[in-house]
Parts: C-alpha cells; sequence; structure tokens
C-alpha cells in the first residue's frame, strides 16, 4: 500500500512540473494563438539562470527561493524581447509563419545558451530546507517533492486570482473570446499580448527553476519537454489553465503507475492518452469549439496552371537536374539526391497542408514508416530493392490511413497536435522496439541492389521516383480531387452542403500524402544505407515544415524552392560552429522579410522585372 | 463631428464601398439605411479602425481617423456596437461590463452602473450571469451597456433592432431617445425604416456602396420612390 502511496505522490509532483510549464503555454496560446515552440527554451534558460543564480549566491534556504524568482522574472523578460521584437510583427501572418519563428527562437536561444553555459549537464544544488526524504506508510518521499505538490496548486490559485480579481485578468479572458472586440473597446491588444507573453515566459522559467534539485540541467530540456507540454495543453483544451492542471494530474499519474506494469511506455503514453482524449472531445477536457484555431488568415488564393513560359523554365530545369550527374562531381550527385529526398518529403506535406488545410507537425511519421518498411523488407524478408521500394510507400500509406482516419476528425491546432501524437508514438514504438526495429542502433545495411549502386545509377532512380511523385501530387492538385480538398479547406462546410463526403476526402488526402512521404523515406534509407529513429522525430517533421514555410505555403512552387534552399543551406551551415544560431536567425530573417517564403519573394522579383504581370481585382 | 468623405473599402477583391460621405452632427442621431450586403456594417467597421483596406477620409473633431488602431478610436470617443453583438460569452454581464469600462472624458456623460442598469433592468438582475446564458435581447443590451461604459460621444450602434422581440425593440428605441436626451451623437445602422424614423434625425440610404439619399424624413415621405427603390418596404 505504502509503495503505492509513494508512486501516486511521485506523480503529484511530476504533475506540478508539467504544470508550470504547461499553463504558461495555455496562457500564450489564449490571447494570441500562438503555437510556441519555444516555450520549451523559455523553460530550460529557467533552469540554467537558477543553477548559476544559486550557485553564486550560495545563501541558503533564502538564496535558493530568490534565486528561483529573480530566474523567473529574467525570463518572463526574455519573452518580453522575443514578443515585441519578432512576434508582434508576425500576429497576422499564417500559424505556421508563427510556428516555424519560434522554432527559430529555440535554436538561437540552444546555441546561446551552449555558448554560455557549455555542453556539460549541471547538477543543480538540492533545496536547502528540503533537502532530506520523509516516511510516509514506510515509503521515503523526499521533501522537495513534497513541496512541489503545494506548489503546482498554489500557482494555480494565483493564475484563477489573477485572472477573475483583477481588471487585467479580465482583459485577458475577454481577449480570448473575441481579441478584436477588445480592441474596439479601448484596449490596446500590443501589451495586452505582451503581458500575456511575459507572464508565460515567466512560467515556463519558474517550473524550470524548480527543477534543478530534481535534475541535471541539461541543453536537451528544451525540446524534451516541449512534446509533453503540448500535449498536457491540448488535452486540457486550448487556452485553459485549470485544464491544464488536471490534464498534467492524469498524465502524471498514469504515468507512475503505468511504469509499473510496462516500463517502456512513459515516452508513448501522454501521446497514447491525448489521442484518447481527442478522440472522444475533440476540443481538449476543457477546451471549447473555436478554440483550435489560430490567428485567422488571409483566404487562399486560386491556384492557377502554370503558363507555357513557366512551363519552359521548369521543363528546362528538370532537364538541367537529369543531365547533372554527367556534370557535377559525386558529392554534388549525392547532395542533389538529398534535395529530390526532401523536396518530394516537403512537396506532400504541402499536399496536406496547402491544399488539404491539414496542418501536420508529425509528418515525418510516413517518412520514417516508408524508410522503415523498405528497410525490414529488405533486412528480415530479404526482398531486393524493387519490391522493398513498392513497400515502403504502402506502409506508410496504411500507417497514414490508420492514424488519418481519427485526425481528420479534427481541426487546427488539435488536428496539428495528434499528428504529433501519431508520430511520437511510431517514434517511442520504433526507438523501444529493440528486437524487431534495432531500436537506437537503428537497421544498417540497406544498400541499393548492385546494379543500382553507383552513385549515378542511384541518382536517376531518384530522379525517376522523386520527380515522378512531384509531378503525380502536381496533377492530383489540378484534379477534380484536388479542387474537393481545397474546397473543403476552404469551407468544410459549404463543401458539405453541395453534397461532399468531407471526411472521407480529407482522409483521403491524408493518406496519399503519407504515402508519398513514404516513397521520399525510401529514396532515402536506400541513399544512406540505414535508417534510425531520428527519421521519425519531431526534427524532421519540423524540418518539413520549415521547407514549406521557407518556400510559402500559398504557392505550389514553394516546397520545391523551399527544400532546396534548406539542404544547401543546412549543407553549407551544419559545418560551422554554432550553426543553429545562425539557422535560426536565417529563419527569423526570411519570415520577417518574406513572409510569403521565398517563392513569393521570386514571385515579387518575377513581378519587379516585369516577367509576370501584376494581377488586378 | 464625425465626417466620412469618399469613404471606398474592400474586403481582398471584392469592393464593398465605392466613395460614401456622411455627417454626424453634435447630439445628432443619424440613421444609416439600405438592405443587406448595401455597406452599412462596412462603413461602421471603417470608421472603428476595423477594415484595412480603405481609401478616403474619416475625421472626428478635425482629427484623422483612417490610420488609427481600433483601441485608439475607441479611446478619441467613439463607441462601437457591432451587429453580432460580440459579447463575451464566458465572461460575467459585469466582467462584459469592466472590458468596456474607460475614464470619463470631457464633454461627454459619465455612465455609472446604477444608469445603466436602471436603462437596462434586466442586466441589473442577470450581473452574475455568463454572456452566453442571456437571450438575445438581453445581449443586445448588454453590448450597449459595454459601450456607454466607455463614455462615447459618438455610438455606432449597428442594427440594434435585428432578430429581436418586437417588446425589446421599443425598448432599444427608448434606449436610442435616452442617449440622445444625455447629449450623445448616435449612427445608426437600420433596415427598419419605421424604427428609424422613430429615433433619428436625418436618413441616409446606401446602396451597393454608394450614398443614394441624404435628408430628412419628410422628403423621404414625399417621394416614397426613393425608399421603394432602395429599402425593403
Amino acid at each position: 500500500m505504502g509503495f503505492y502511496v509513494a508512486q501516486l505522490l511521485t506523480g503529484l509532483a511530476n504533475a506540478s512540473s508539467l504544470f508550470l510549464i504547461a499553463c504558461g503555454l495555455s496562457i500564450i496560446f489564449g490571447v494570441t494563438r500562438i503555437v510556441n515552440f519555444a516555450h520549451g527554451s523559455f523553460y530550460m534558460v529557467g533552469a540554467y539562470l537558477a543553477y548559476t543564480i544559486v550557485t553564486t549566491l550560495d545563501g541558503g534556504i533564502f538564496g535558493f527561493w530568490f534565486g528561483v524568482v529573480v530566474a523567473a522574472v529574467i525570463v518572463g523578460l526574455l519573452g518580453l524581447l522575443v514578443e515585441v521584437t519578432i512576434l508582434r510583427r508576425i500576429y497576422h501572418a499564417p500559424e505556421l509563419f508563427q510556428l516555424v519563428a519560434t522554432f527559430g527562437v529555440v535554436l538561437i536561444i540552444q546555441d546561446a545558451a551552449l555558448a554560455i553555459w557549455g555542453a556539460e549537464d549541471l547538477l543543480g544544488p538540492r533545496a536547502p530546507g528540503l533537502d532530506r526524504a520523509v516516511r510516509i506508510m514506510g515509503e521515503p518521499i523526499p521533501e522537495y517533492d513534497l513541496a512541489l505538490i503545494l506548489i503546482g496548486p498554489l500557482v494555480l490559485a494565483g493564475i484563477w486570482l489573477v485572472f477573475h480579481r483583477t481588471r487585467w485578468g479580465v482583459l485577458v479572458r475577454a481577449a480570448t473570446q473575441d481579441r478584436e472586440m477588445v480592441g474596439a473597446l479601448g484596449v490596446n491588444q500590443a501589451w495586452l499580448f505582451s503581458a500575456a507573453f511575459v507572464l508565460g515566459a515567466a512560467l515556463a522559467g519558474l517550473g524550470g527553476a524548480l527543477q534543478i534539485p530534481r535534475e541535471a540541467v541539461s541543453l536537451q530540456m528544451d525540446l524534451s519537454v516541449i512534446g509533453d507540454a503540448f500535449v498536457v495543453v491540448v488535452i486540457g483544451g486550448m487556452g485553459s489553465v485549470a485544464g491544464a492542471f488536471v490534464a498534467a494530474v492524469l498524465i502524471s499519474v498514469l504515468n507512475a503507475f503505468a511504469i509499473l506494469i510496462f516500463p517502456q511506455i512513459s515516452i508513448v503514453l501522454p501521446f497514447i492518452v491525448m489521442a484518447i482524449v481527442l478522440i472522444v472531445r475533440p476540443y481538449g477536457l476543457f477546451g471549447k469549439e473555436g478554440s483550435e484555431h489560430g490567428a485567422p488568415s488571409e483566404p487562399e488564393q486560386p491556384l492557377r496552371l502554370l503558363s507555357s513560359r513557366a512551363t519552359i523554365v521548369v521543363m528546362a530545369l528538370v532537364f538541367a537536374l537529369a543531365a547533372s550527374p554527367a556534370v557535377v562531381s559525386d558529392f554534388t550527385t549525392i547532395l542533389l539526391v538529398d534535395v529530390m529526398v526532401a523536396t518530394l518529403f516537403a512537396v506532400s506535406l504541402h499536399f496536406m497542408m496547402g491544399l488539404g488545410g491539414m496542418v501536420s507537425f508529425g509528418h515525418a511519421a510516413y517518412f520514417g514508416v516508408g524508410a522503415y518498411a523498405a528497410a525490414m523488407a529488405v533486412k528480415f524478408a530479404g526482398l531486393p530493392m524493387i519490391p522493398a521500394m513498392l513497400i515502403g510507400p504502402l506502409g506508410a500509406a496504411a500507417a497514414a490511413l490508420f492514424f488519418g482516419w481519427f485526425c481528420v476528425r479534427l481541426s487546427g491546432v488539435y488536428l496539428a497536435m495528434l499528428t504529433l501524437a501519431a508520430a511520437q508514438i511510431l517514434w517511442g514504438v520504433t526507438f523501444q522496439w529493440q528486437d524487431f526495429t534495432g531500436g537506437d542502433d537503428g537497421i544498417l545495411g540497406v544498400w541499393p541492389a548492385k546494379w543500382a549502386s553507383s552513385d549515378r545509377v542511384y541518382f536517376y532512380i531518384a530522379f525517376v521516383l522523386c520527380v515522378g511523385g512531384i509531378w503525380f501530387l502536381r496533377r492530383v492538385a489540378h484534379s477534380p480531387f484536388g479542387y474537393g480538398l481545397r474546397g473543403i479547406r476552404d469551407s468544410d462546410v459549404r463543401a458539405e452542403a453541395i453534397g461532399m463526403d468531407v471526411k472521407f476526402h480529407q482522409w483521403m488526402g491524408f493518406a496519399l500524402a503519407g504515402g508519398f512521404a513514404g516513397l521520399a523515406g525510401v529514396v532515402f534509407a536506400f541513399s544512406k544505407g540505414s535508417v534510425f529513429p531520428d527519421v521519425l522525430g519531431i526534427g524532421q517533421s519540423v524540418d518539413g515544415l520549415i521547407m514549406v514555410l521557407l518556400g510559402g505555403i500559398h504557392a505550389l512552387a514553394g516546397p520545391i524552392f523551399g527544400a532546396g534552399v534548406f539542404v544547401l543551406i543546412e549543407d553549407w551551415v551544419s559545418r560551422l560552429d554554432y550553426w543553429r544560431f545562425i539557422f535560426g536567425a536565417i529563419i527569423l530573417v526570411v519570415v520577417l522579410l518574406a513572409p510569403d517564403g521565398v517563392a513569393g519573394g521570386v514571385d515579387r522579383l518575377l513581378r519587379a522585372v516585369g516577367l509576370r504581370r501584376e494581377e488586378r481585382a | 463631428m464625425l465626417e466620412v468623405k469618399d469613404l471606398t473599402a474592400r474586403y481582398g477583391r471584392a469592393q464593398i464601398l465605392n466613395g460614401v460621405s456622411l455627417k454626424v452632427g453634435e447630439n445628432e442621431v443619424v440613421a444609416l439605411l439600405g438592405r443587406n450586403g448595401a455597406g452599412k456594417t462596412t462603413t461602421m467597421k471603417c470608421i472603428m479602425g476595423l477594415v484595412d483596406q480603405k481609401t478616403g477620409e474619416i475625421t472626428y473633431d478635425g482629427q484623422s481617423l483612417m490610420r488609427k488602431a481600433p483601441h485608439m478610436i475607441c479611446r478619441a470617443g467613439i463607441g462601437y456596437v457591432p451587429e453580432e453583438r460580440r459579447i463575451f460569452p464566458d465572461l460575467t454581464v459585469l466582467e462584459n461590463l469592466e472590458v468596456g469600462r474607460r475614464p470619463r472624458r470631457e464633454g461627454a456623460p459619465e455612465w455609472q452602473l446604477e444608469h445603466l442598469f436602471e436603462l437596462f433592468p434586466n442586466l441589473a438582475e442577470r450581473q452574475g450571469n455568463l454572456g452566453k446564458q442571456l437571450s438575445g435581447g438581453e445581449q443586445q443590451m448588454l453590448t450597449i451597456a459595454r459601450t456607454l461604459m466607455g463614455n462615447p460621444k459618438v455610438v455606432l450602434l449597428d442594427e440594434p433592432s435585428e432578430g429581436i422581440a418586437p417588446v425589446i425593440v421599443e425598448q432599444m428605441a427608448r434606449v436610442i431617445k435616452e442617449l440622445k436626451a444625455e447629449g450623445l451623437s448616435v449612427l445608426l445602422s437600420e433596415q427598419n425604416l419605421h424604427f428609424a424614423r422613430a429615433v433619428s434625425d436625418r436618413a441616409c440610404i446606401i446602396e451597393k456602396g454608394t450614398l443614394r439619399y441624404e435628408g430628412g424624413f419628410d422628403d423621404l415621405d414625399a417621394h416614397p420612390e426613393i425608399s421603394q427603390k432602395y429599402l425593403a418596404v
């Protein structure tokens, strides 16, 4: 009995930590409608700052708590800096832009932390006065855990009081319901947003600072916590602080007991809980209908077929690509295969997001399933390359059919989060299931057939598959099926009213996008000769998002530019020290200067030099 | 005091207003009449700074409102009561009023809670209820009360009689007369000619984003073909 109470208390202590970071995220989303990827970075910086302040002061009980609070305040100021310099300029941009911009902040903070605090993990001090364990029903419970169990509800009560008993709180709640109206009633939204962002950032900093007696401070803290924090916010309902608390308790306590039965489950458990909750309650436990959408964006422009001149340019580029192995070095040939893989991946993601209106934070799942299915077909079934290349996309499409069935029942941010959950579940299974997938060691020796083993021959295989895939998806975009997808994106109600089976249509679009992401994964696997769980990870999904965004989501050609630019920049930058910082800065520059992406920028350039005529209303 | 000159506005490629001019004088109630889609709401949104793509000139007390943010326009003394009401559904009646509260302004009447509750007795009874628990008529009253909490000098009232019970429409008419008695100016958009006539000093009729008539109700009655042509009567 005592053992189970101890597990429960550990779960509740974890719940408090999780709640502190998630509630700030929820507040920020509720008011500004920004999905803040950098929230994990605020958490990490809070931990580092608290470590530095507490160890420098070395001032006993007072020094510890003073350090924790000061760290939270400084992180709040950091949040203000980010809000005023970056986010304030892009509140009206599509939500994906905001997401990528905050990811740019993640990269910059990561390298800044590396420069300031170094790569070594820092073991924090214990909390003075709370550094022992007390026995409860015979089991030792750390005193600090008990303090955390108290702090979580105290913070919840404090936030509740601020939101219900102060004018500022009432304005914030009003703004989560109708921002424009709050502005029309004389409230300066800009400052309201800044204040909400500062509060959210400070709470994340507090969460990180309070974590130092419990775990080592490391550079991995940011992305390791952000997935769980997202899940908590989504389960609770975007924008609901009380919901975040309930969800944090639910996940942490479930986890504390589930690991007794199935130790490996903690990686995927939050995502499984989220998937179940979202299927039963599509807006989360305490969320409201309509809470799933980010900032309203401009209506989409219709897609046009290429003009004959543009077709000639595109054909010329394709022929140049086809002829390139004869001219360029082997190294460049390999790099071009990477570009083609990335392009097909980005085009399939764009097909889903730009045409289908379904934002995916977990598109890597299908890329990875394709890669793994092909690799396992070669390694375990002993199949030759060509049949394995068939199995990959089919496996990916099957996975997309399975997860897509759940995902298309949701919309907006909730859909995006469920795609992330699906990807994390697949990643977790791949990572854990050592015997079947090789786990962390991956699957090695996935080489092309002998006749295709030269770089040049493989280039042409990749060329046929990738360019063919891109052509096919483009063809579908201009087919009646594509019209249907775009119609649903623009107004699902109207599409339904004219007799379209909206969910089925989206489901098929999801599966098609997944299948082609799988094809990209297959080409990738055989070009590298191995697959690792990374191909299913958040990083790979975000890479895809960045490519689509760099290229511009509104243009069909966008992902092609985006993927090309992305791979070339990555290839160049990743050789440098502090490449994350540079890469993050590039992302921010693009987002702030060319909010319509590289393709939009090229488009404007063409107009400026008169190659394309101005559209008139 | 509020003057709109050659106002054009569009949403993306759809041109909504093609040069609307009108004036609202000190302590005057002006009815903006027109059918659905004529451009009444867009005119109001333009004045309130809620439409970006607009040209022309909007001045209030001699200063231009064209490039001001909505909150600055509100602070200048213009209150907006939107057609869709847009109360905050998960805030109580009192909290809804709190959002609208602004400091007192020179030359404008100051509205205290007690005064508003006299004007809207239903709201007094429902202070602690959430916005979404109110009936349509009560929500309409709450929107007006919320705007009055900002102590405006001009009120833009967008179709206050739409979709509410006749008995409450009568109450709305009383409210508008009370606003005038307190010294406010009102720009009232309406489809209902009888309601507008009962409360307004002058009428403007717009159709397809263009001003078709401006003048008194007597002239309008003398030329029934105008209302026949541009209004649904």
